[in-house]
């Protein structure tokens, strides 16, 4: 190639250095900043974000009945209990569980009465029916996993407790899930 | 004719801004728009921002007299907190309207209390619905009417103020209004902005036609283009990061480059 | 090329065969590939030789060093195709292409998706950017004769990516569903059916259906997703046609020995680095300030059959050719003369057969050549104004100055052109533009 005479003295060759460092790191600052809008874009949108929570009106769910609702894309259950099936659920031994959770932990103080849990098979991803089995809770028709009326895990395959999604009472008659 | 027209086309614009004044142009025989009026927009420029406090007025415009016959369907009530109002109020704006929903498990759709996620809730439902309440024109959709228009905030603000009577000898259409700023200057809409205090804005500022016309425009920009302000500061920071750039990258290659004989 | 008496280093190629050979000639010497001297490079190249490739390509191959920033438009070009396959790619992850929900989804990106706004504004500006891109960098070949032997076939595929890029921004611009999106596409594929005897047939095997409408939008989404893909090969042999060649020079002058050249790395990293600032500070302006600028307002208005807009115009990389289509009274003989201004592209190694490579000895082609861009762009005007009045002539007269341009001026003016001198060699030309 062309006479590239490399007659710098030190002074001047790291000085060059030292500039195409300092611009080759400005580049590329630049360009991991350009990447980052595009991975954000791929996280939830607004409109998606906006539905991250849904309040459903409870106030015409009686004593024994299950509403259904969809949250995020899933099924949640919505279970005012009768005072029988809450005994049942607070009688059980954490031994003979194979999640062992107490009923109180799974419900709010003083609001025992509303189980409310993702309707979701914690096995392999199906929709209990509500009312079946030898515990009174669910039963999951897919595999044979049944759950007791505080939604634990008492005989079949699935490994956990039916899902707990946050929610809060806004009011006696409002709750907000997500 | 038609060529007088076109010679005209090639005339400066202000030829025709100030065709009323010029007493040798035949104003009957016009039907081509003239420029719009250019008002001062806070949201222009390099470092524009957002007027919120007119934009929330411009809500209230289009709330309470254009929402009558235009649907704003890109919108959702959720984004009336970027423009300052609260969650609970959001809430309470979203409630006031009927949303269609189902169907339920009757298999029926029914209407239930808006929520902040839904969209909008549009005066027709559709467009046919829409013609057929005024007489075949179709009041158009608002949330994109900035950008589908040339020159959009000023377009809209001086139609919005540019109603006035036909001149002597203008041949007007059945059910149309004359103004001079709508392409063929007959447009179905009568002047939906008239008197000053048509509208009792919340924040007590004086609801002059001007102001309204200034205010709706504010919230139609901002249903348009709601990134305006985040786009324009990341303008300004890209901008002067680029500069920067530059100056490095062009000292770096004039360093390189040096040796090269 | 002028050929004199001079020492027997320097070889004065006159031939393109020739000129070739001395080109594979010159190569740098490296003390060591850097397969010697990094374990895990020769470990990669031994069972895949890109790195042998790569260094050869940035250090060994010869690149002329009085390349001119016009040469920095093809690295531009190339970095356009990225970010549109970049952020088309992300686009597509939110896009519906059916005609109930395109133009909703587009907006659903512009409000909903976190940063939707500025990957579509990114998406839509950068089509216009990419073809500043390319007619600077086509621009460039004119002027200068890269076209010439024997860079005809570098030229020929350079034309095929215009083409294929031209396909790619029309079916893109369909996908958004506004007015100009539908009316734009009625228009174009209703062209075809100026074929005699199979055109309305063909017509409606693009369409799909009887006229533009959801299986139209369908497949352009498809091709308009899998040709950009395409143009990467195309590329790929473009920059390899052009390693054989070697680059042009503002000079036209061949490299014929080490002195003429520089390896690409670090020289030409950091000059096209350069280039791609400046570049991102045009594209930046419009992106963050102005971005519907290039646009036109009536896409922001949903697709209706019904109802067609006052003036339907092209984006405006495509308006002179749009001006050509018009000029033309007849439907067919419009179409051929549109197709024919760039088929006549193909043409030209063998239309400029001047002696002369670069424009810039050669003062007579250059006035020719400057009222070619202005017409160029006066064309662009045209196409974007009304199709009647003194505009008709207009197109015409400017459409009868592109073809004369091509067919008759360039074949002509090696027979009467005055030539100036064209310098011994690259390096004595360097040399005497950088005393210092």
């Amino acid at each position: 190639m062309s006479e590239i005479k490399n007659n710098d003295n030190p002074k001047d060759e790291s000085r060059r250095n030292l500039i195409k460092n300092a611009a080759y790191a400005t580049a590329g600052v630049g360009a991991v900043c350009a990447i980052l809008p595009f991975v954000d874009s791929m996280n939830p949108s607004k409109d998606v974000q906006a539905m991250a929570s849904v309040e459903v009106d409870i106030s015409n769910i009686k004593v024994g009945e299950e509403k259904k609702v969809m949250w995020r894309g899933k099924p949640v259950f919505i279970k005012r209990r009768t005072s029988q099936e809450i005994e049942e659920a607070q009688k059980v031994e954490l031994s003979e569980l194979k999640d062992p959770q107490l009923d109180s932990d799974r419900v709010k103080a003083g609001k025992e009465e509303w189980l409310i849990t993702v309707g979701i098979c914690t096995h392999l991803g199906c929709v209990p029916i509500g009312g079946q089995g030898e515990y009174k809770g669910w039963f999951c028709p897919c595999h044979g996993s049944q759950y007791d009326t505080s939604g634990r895990i008492r005989k079949g395959p699935a490994p956990k407790n039916l899902e707990i999604p946050p929610y809060e009472f806004i009011n006696e008659k409002t709750i907000k899930i997500g | 004719m038609k060529k007088y027209f076109l010679v005209l086309l090639l005339l400066p614009s202000f030829a025709f801004a100030n065709a009323n004044v010029d007493p040798t142009i035949d104003e009957s025989k016009i039907t081509i728009a003239i420029h719009p009026k250019e008002a001062k927009w806070e949201f222009d420029g390099f470092f524009g921002r957002f007027d919120r406090a007119s934009i929330q007025r411009g809500y209230q415009v289009y709330k309470e007299v254009c929402s009558a016959c235009h649907g704003m369907k890109l919108m959702s009530y959720r984004n009336l907190q970027d423009i300052g109002f609260s969650e609970a109020e959001v809430k309470n704006i979203a409630s006031e309207y009927l949303v269609t929903d189902g169907p339920n498990d009757d298999g029926e759709m029914f209407e239930r209390a808006g929520l902040p996620s839904d969209k909008f809730v549009g005066p027709y439902a559709n467009e046919q619905a829409a013609r057929s309440a005024n007489g075949g024109a179709y009041p158009p959709d608002l949330s994109l009417i900035i950008k589908a228009r040339h020159d959009g905030p000023n377009y809209v603000y001086s139609l919005l103020n540019g109603y006035k009577d036909a001149p002597e000898g203008f041949e007007m259409a059945v059910g149309k209004n004359y103004n001079p700023y709508f392409e063929g200057r007959q447009i179905a809409m009568p002047s939906p902005i008239n008197d000053d205090g048509q509208v009792e804005y919340k924040d007590g500022t004086i609801a002059t036609k001007e102001q309204m016309t200034i205010d709706v425009v504010n919230f139609l920009q901002y249903a348009s283009e709601p990134e305006t302000e985040h786009r324009k500061k990341m303008g300004v920071r890209t901008m002067i990061f680029l500069g920067i750039l530059f100056g490095l990258l062009l000292s770096a290659k004039r360093a390189i480059w040096k040796n090269v004989k | 090329m002028s050929s004199h008496e001079n020492n027997e280093n320097i070889k004065n190629p006159s031939s393109p065969k020739e000129e070739l050979e001395v080109f594979h000639s010159i190569h740098n010497d490296l003390d060591q590939s850097i397969t010697e001297k990094s374990k895990i490079a020769g470990w990669i190249n031994d069972r895949l030789p890109i790195v042998a490739s790569l260094e050869n390509t940035l250090k060994k191959h010869p690149y002329p060093k009085n390349l001119s920033y016009w040469w920095n438009f093809g690295s531009i070009a190339g970095i356009c195709l990225v970010i549109q396959i970049l952020s088309g790619l992300f686009l597509a992850m939110h896009y519906v292409p059916n005609t109930k929900l395109a133009f909703d989804s587009v907006e659903h990106i512009m409000r909903d998706v976190n940063y939707g706004w500025l990957i579509r504004y990114i998406h839509a500006v950068g089509a216009s950017m990419f073809f500043v891109a390319l007619y600077a960098h086509m621009i460039r070949s004119l002027y200068y004769g890269s076209y010439k032997p024997p860079r005809e076939i570098l030229w020929w595929v350079g034309i095929i990516i215009f083409l294929l890029t031209m396909a790619t921004a029309f079916m893109g611009y369909v996908l958004p569903w506004g007015q100009m999106s539908f009316w734009g596409a009625t228009v174009i594929t209703n062209l075809f059916s100026a074929i005699p005897l199979v055109g309305e047939s063909i017509v409606q095997w693009l369409w799909g259906g009887f006229s533009v409408d959801n299986p139209t939008l369908n497949r352009f989404f498809v091709l308009h997703f899998l040709m950009p893909f395409l143009i990467v090969g195309i590329v790929l042999l473009h920059l390899l046609a052009l390693s054989t060649t070697g680059s042009n020079n503002p000079t036209g002058v061949p490299m014929k020995s080490k002195k003429d050249s520089i390896s690409f790395h670090p020289y030409f990293t950091i000059k096209d680095m350069v280039g791609f600032v400046v570049f991102f500070i045009i594209f930046g302006y419009f992106l963050f300030f102005y971005p519907n600028a290039l646009g036109h307002p009536d896409n922001y208005i949903p697709a209706n059959p019904l109802v067609t807009p006052a003036h339907i115009v092209p984006e405006w990389y495509f308006l002179p050719f749009y001006a050509i289509l018009r000029a033309v009274p007849d439907k067919l003989g419009g179409v051929l003369m549109m197709f024919g201004a760039i088929i006549l592209l193909f043409f030209l190694p063998y239309l400029d057969k001047s002696k002369v490579r670069s424009g810039a000895y050669r003062p007579a082609f250059q006035k020719f050549f400057y009222i070619f861009v202005i017409n160029f762009v006066f064309l662009g005007w045209l196409g974007k104004s009304p199709a009647d009045g003194w505009y008709v002539w207009a197109s015409r007269l400017s459409t009868m100055y592109y073809y004369a341009y091509f067919l008759l001026v360039l074949p002509m003016l090696p027979k009467f052109e005055k030539t100036l001198p064209v310098p011994e060699s690259i390096d004595e030309h360097y040399k005497s533009k950088h005393k210092h």
